[in-house]
């Protein structure tokens, strides 16, 4: 206690300065993957190119901050591809078949997944359910409802409003998307969020120790609740970005996109036993999924050997996350 | 004890059942200002849930609980805390990746001042270092940075960080179970030593301990918990430590009730 009787206060402040592999490792592996994929494919470094990864992986990365923050606490989603399907399938059935406004109709469709993040979230703090458990369940009954409501038909001549986050503007002869910009202002609002404020550092505290939080007076309750269903309206999002893109409501979406937004949390840095990661680290682990696929389909993987790649970059990540932490 | 001192905490007949189990079967206790109290007691003795009741973990079924001579209720730990007893629990109650500065103001964060604060909920990163920094000093705590996760330290460097988050909040009472349980020798001294600099700035201490020759090196006066009840009240010089176990073990009946 007094000045440095223990030899390990000196060395802790030292490898304090330096960058852990968790906080290098997701931009690491980034770059790495773009310098394999230059070097396999001559069409991979283009504008065009670049600028389509970056489509790509909006939907991926929208969902994959709702995971994050599910994943922080110590839980997990597995329903997250499907609310996101019910959320398209709700607004543009609502728009198409109803005659709903535009907006009003997208409003709707939020909602709608919104209020299965509210259920994820009731069932795991007033029943105490396994997240686990609760989201297999609500994947299951978003997915049926996806197809009975649609019939299990694409929804498409979509009003224009609805498809707006899909226009690109040019930025410097890339095309870039509204929906990118609305991602990335997402982003930099959970950043801070979860950098500076209460909720955000309790959130870190509850994912760290949940006996330590209800202890020093959080509610976990409160908080998770909270999470579950701020996940479920990121996933609404993530389904007016998706509907934008493709220009239809599809009750086939959201299939890839469940594993995805995991491989991306993962790859991200951020540890499935809570309380560490960063959304910083997530943007960069779904982008290294869409540098994945897109890199992948260029030089002629077939998407089953990318399901292979992926299942193998997802169980390679949290191996390093269990051996390259302290475990407390 | 002087007359016209009156205790900080106190109980009286405080009765605790659980089905037909007694833990507590009108067990009394005092604590009086700027002293060390060692709470002993074989298992099962109605130690914990005394201090159980004393922080507010606890409904006491009879009895009361006073507070500076007034009675209190709590209905759970944070009620005792906000009336200013502050507990230590045994398994360390930190987020071992957050930093130190963030765990001694875990669940009361200093905010930024103005709109950012009330409104956006910011966290004044700055003043809270700046404190954790000035408050680790004043107990003598040499941890280099408040910056590093309480991860990176030694088991009694983090227990120095729990000791002193509640020494930080406590107005009343600081209330410590088995700090040392889990240390080597070295840190348990650590520990000790800051236990006492807590004392000596004025805050009486609840010390729930196993360890024998920890509680007559620090402890002001010994409660001896038996069978729900306290069997002895003791200042640590007149006792001898046989003769303290022998208590607690019911091998001796107590001749000295509260006289301390």
């Amino acid at each position: 206690m007094t000045q440095s009787t223990s030899p390990t206060a000196g060395r802790a402040t030292f490898s304090d300065r330096l960058p852990s592999l968790a906080d290098i490792g997701p931009l690491a592996a980034l770059v790495i993957a773009c310098a394999f994929f230059i070097w396999q494919s001559n069409r991979f470094l283009s504008i065009q190119n670049l600028s389509l990864i970056l489509q790509q992986t909006m939907v991926v990365a929208v969902i994959a901050i709702g995971q994050t923050l599910i994943v922080l606490t110590g839980g997990i989603d597995l329903s997250c591809g499907m609310l996101m399907a019910f959320g398209s399938i709700v607004m543009t059935k609502f728009a198409v078949t109803l005659g709903v406004p535009p907006v009003l109709a997208i409003i709707c469709g939020v909602a709608a997944s919104t209020l299965f993040g509210l259920l994820n979230g009731t069932l795991i703090t007033k029943i105490k359910l396994p997240a686990f458990i609760v989201t297999l369940g609500t994947l299951n009954i978003a997915f049926a409802l996806t197809q009975v409501y649609s019939n299990a038909e694409s929804i498409s001549n979509l009003p224009d409003a609805m498809m707006f986050f899909g226009n690109t503007f040019h930025l410097g002869g890339a095309e870039v998307t509204y929906g990118t910009v609305l991602t990335l202002l997402m982003y930099l609002v959970v950043w801070f969020v979860l950098r500076d404020t209460v909720p955000g550092r309790h959130l870190y505290a509850l994912g760290n120790n949940a006996e330590a939080a209800r202890l020093m007076g959080l509610s976990s309750q409160k908080i998770l609740i909270t999470v579950y269903t701020l996940a479920g309206f990121f996933y609404g999002i993530a389904a007016l970005l998706s509907v934008a893109r493709t220009g239809v409501g599809d009750p086939q979406a959201g299939q890839t996109e469940n594993l995805d937004s995991i491989t991306a949390v993962v790859l991200g840095g951020t540890s499935l036993f809570g309380g560490r990661g960063t959304i910083v680290g997530t943007l960069l682990g779904a982008l290294i999924v869409g540098v994945f696929r897109n890199g992948l389909t260029l030089i002629g993987v077939s998407s089953v050997y990318q399901i292979l790649i992926t299942g193998i970059l997802v169980i390679l990540a949290v191996a390093a996350d269990k051996l390259a932490r302290p475990r407390a | 004890m002087n007359d016209t001192i009156k205790p900080v905490l106190e109980a009286r007949g405080v009765i605790k059942r659980y089905g037909s189990v007694t833990a507590l079967d009108g067990v009394d206790f005092e604590l009086m200002p700027g002293e060390i109290m060692a709470v002993i007691g074989d298992n099962g003795a109605g130690k914990s849930s005394l201090i159980k009741a004393l922080s507010g973990a606890l409904v006491p079924d009879e009895g009361e609980i006073l507070l500076d001579g007034n009675p209190v209720h709590f209905r759970s730990p944070l009620d005792a805390r906000s009336q200013g007893i502050e507990t230590v629990y045994q398994d360390l109650a930190v987020a071992p990746a957050m930093s130190i500065a963030e765990n001694l103001f875990l669940g009361r964060e200093l905010r930024r001042p103005g709109i950012l604060g009330s409104v956006f909920m910011m966290i004044d990163k700055r003043r809270m270092l700046q404190e954790a920094i000035a408050h680790m000093e004043g107990l003598q705590i040499g941890i280099r940075s408040m910056k590093q996760a309480v991860e990176t330290l030694s088991g009694g460097q983090r227990q120095g960080v729990a000791v002193a988050r509640s020494a930080a909040f406590a107005r009343h009472v600081v209330i410590l179970d088995e700090p040392t349980a889990a240390l080597g020798v070295k840190e348990s001294n650590m520990v000790l030593e800051l236990i006492r600099r807590v004392r000596d700035r004025g805050l009486p201490v609840i010390l729930i301990s196993h360890n024998m020759p920890h509680v007559f090196e620090i402890a002001d006066r010994i409660h001896i918990q038996r069978l729900g009840r306290r069997a002895a009240l003791v200042k640590t010089k007149d006792i001898h430590m046989s003769e303290a176990v022998a208590i607690m073990t019911g091998a001796k009946q107590a001749d000295v009730q509260a006289i301390a």
